[in-house]
């Protein structure tokens, strides 16, 4: 099984996602498990090489083993919506599956027994070294999702530029918003480098940033079971800290 | 696509937060706030150059049920022009799908951050003030539903407004009597129902009555009344109700037994109106009795001194002189 990250090119109808990794044909449920994979194996790998503090060889089989699982419908087909949330549900699963591991004392060899999903444990590890380390375990595991839902979010808004002939919108967002750069560039420099007015280049952030917004809520939707846990996961996701 | 490093992932977050005001008469100043439903931004209405208050909801729903919600706060505060009430001046949807509302930006301190300053009859001046918008509320049929120091305002100019109607609803009873037309033109329909009614429990703890925290539809203006009564204790004692139950012991009886009477558990026990409950209130500062409280002849005897302290100790000296002239004459 391959992962793709453009999990846009998935057509899944609003809330439906979960529902398509319940199902009974492989094919549906493949392709949902991708997109649940491609927005969670990062929280998954972070999260059992922070709490558990084992070897990053050992946190990359655990969540190949984990997906895999998810696959053949193991963790899946006891998720209820209405008793919580898939991300607290899948955090849950994996702790349980490593206790069981542990347990069991059979963890499997590496790369023996699992579906493989192409997934870049060298990166996650590299991000590990340089994250800022704050909070639990479980905080990072919140934190990462909302990292792979923005990312996956990106994919999509990128995908959307690209269909609509507005590149240069995404590559100034991606020059203004996404670089690391501090300070960021001011929206003159940009309008110099792009060659364009001053006034385009804040109407295409606020365009781009729109459509932002738009991409990733569309992708929390697809994740999500309902409206309720919709609303809880995009204050979430948002940061809005409910007073 | 490649990851994003926590500072870019932080900007992104705030970034999503932020309205979209591109293409309207609003510029974002500054957060301001967040609750429930959606946050509240600083904004400059570029056309009438002034500061307001713009409320935002924090996602555009598919049946964006909370966008009808705020829209129906909107006509709820367009409907209610009073001193007492934050004023609207706006509502719509923005470019980003996002609903909103733009109301009076209100420079000043929640009820819980303003009290500490206050003697006790200043704390009871400022609860007849919350009342009055409330009073003028409930007969035109609304009620608030989430009344609580931090819904109340007191404005640079000493000004008191009672804020967030996002909770409100038509009242049964006002609309049953035919009171007003208002309430009927923004009488929630079916959907609106969907988002405040059907038992669903709405309000905060402490400052909720217990028909509303049962999720009963039929709730009438008398919640509010309650919350009324736990707004006075918080004002007594510094806590909601339920909070510190030892701190009741330090309230003068007749307020304590205002507060009691305003929470009672039955609404019909209760004052009916907040004019009914400021009303004991006023008598109280005057040093009159208090129809909520039975006080002893030692407790009117006290209260009657301290009403008429000037006139008493003017006929007690008169009395005093009086005998010694008396025994001075005989001598």
């Amino acid at each position: 099984m391959h992962q793709n990250s453009h999990s846009g090119s998935f057509p899944i109808t609003r809330h439906s996602l979960v529902l398509a990794a319940q199902s009974n044909d492989p094919a549906t449920r493949s392709r949902a498990i991708e997109v649940i994979a491609a927005a969670y194996w990062r929280p998954v790998y972070k999260y059992v090489r922070m709490k558990w503090n084992i070897a990053p060889e050992d946190a990359a089989d655990f969540t190949q083993e984990f997906f895999s699982r998810l696959l053949e419908k193991e963790f899946l087909d006891s998720y209820e919506s209405s008793k919580g949330r898939l991300r607290t549900f899948l955090r849950t699963c994996a702790d349980r599956l490593f206790m069981n591991q542990a347990r069991d004392s059979r963890r499997l060899k590496r790369g023996v027994g699992t579906a493989h999903l192409s997934l870049d444990f060298m990166e996650a590890e590299q991000e590990l070294a340089t994250d800022v380390r704050s909070g639990s375990p479980e905080d990072s595991f919140d934190k990462e999702w909302v990292r792979s839902i923005f990312v996956l979010g990106l994919a999509k808004l990128q995908a959307s530029c690209e269909s609509r002939g507005k590149l240069i919108h995404f590559e100034l967002f991606e020059r203004y918003d996404l670089e690391d750069a501090d300070p960021k560039p001011s929206y003159a420099q940009l309008a110099t480098e792009f060659g364009l007015a001053t006034t385009d280049v804040t109407n295409y952030l606020a365009f781009a940033r729109r459509e932002f917004r738009r991409c990733v809520l569309d992708q929390l939707r697809e994740m999500t079971t309902g409206e309720e846990e919709f609303r809880r996961e995009a204050q979430a996701l948002l940061g809005v800290k409910v007073t | 696509m490649k990851s994003l490093s926590d500072r870019v992932l932080a900007r992104l977050q705030a970034d999503m937060q932020m309205p979209d005001l591109s293409g309207t008469r609003y510029n974002l100043l500054r957060y301001v706030a967040c609750g429930g439903m959606g946050s509240v931004w600083l904004a400059e209405d570029t056309v009438l150059k002034r500061r307001v208050a713009l409320k935002v909801l924090d996602f555009a729903g598919p049946a964006d049920d909370l966008g009808v919600r705020l829209l129906r706060e909107a006509r709820i505060l367009a409907s209610l022009e009073h001193p007492g009430i934050v004023p609207v001046h706006d509502a719509g949807t923005l470019p980003d799908g996002r609903a909103f509302c733009c109301m009076k930006y209100v420079e000043g301190q929640t009820l819980t951050q303003h009290i500490a300053t206050l003697n006790l009859p200043d704390r009871l001046r400022l609860l007849e003030r919350i009342a009055e918008p409330l009073d003028f509320a409930h007969a035109r049929g609304f009620i608030h539903r989430d009344l609580k120091p931090d819904n109340v305002m007191i404005g640079a100019f000493g000004e008191v407004l009672v804020m967030d109607w996002g909770l409100a609803k038509v009242g049964v009873t006002s609309l049953e009597a035919g009171e007003t037309e208002i309430a009927r033109a923004v009488q929630p329909t079916q959907n609106s129902l969907h988002v405040t009614g059907q038992g669903s429990v709405l309000g905060t703890r402490g400052y909720i009555s217990p028909e509303q925290a049962r999720g009963a539809i039929e709730v009438d203006h008398r919640t509010d009344i309650f919350s009324l009564g736990a707004i006075l204790t918080f004002m007594l004692t510094g806590s909601a109700p339920g909070e510190l139950p030892a701190a009741s012991g330090t309230m003068p009886r007749p307020l304590r037994a205002i507060s009691e009477k305003a929470m009672a558990a039955d609404p019909n026990a209760r004052y009916q109106s907040a004019r009914g409950m400021t009303a004991d209130i006023t008598h109280y500062l005057n040093g009159e009795p208090v129809s909520a409280y039975l006080e002893n002849l030692l407790e009117r005897s006290g209260r009657v001194f301290a009403r008429h302290r000037t006139a008493v100790v003017l006929v007690g000296v008169y009395l005093i002189m009086r005998v010694l002239f008396i025994l001075f004459v005989r001598r």
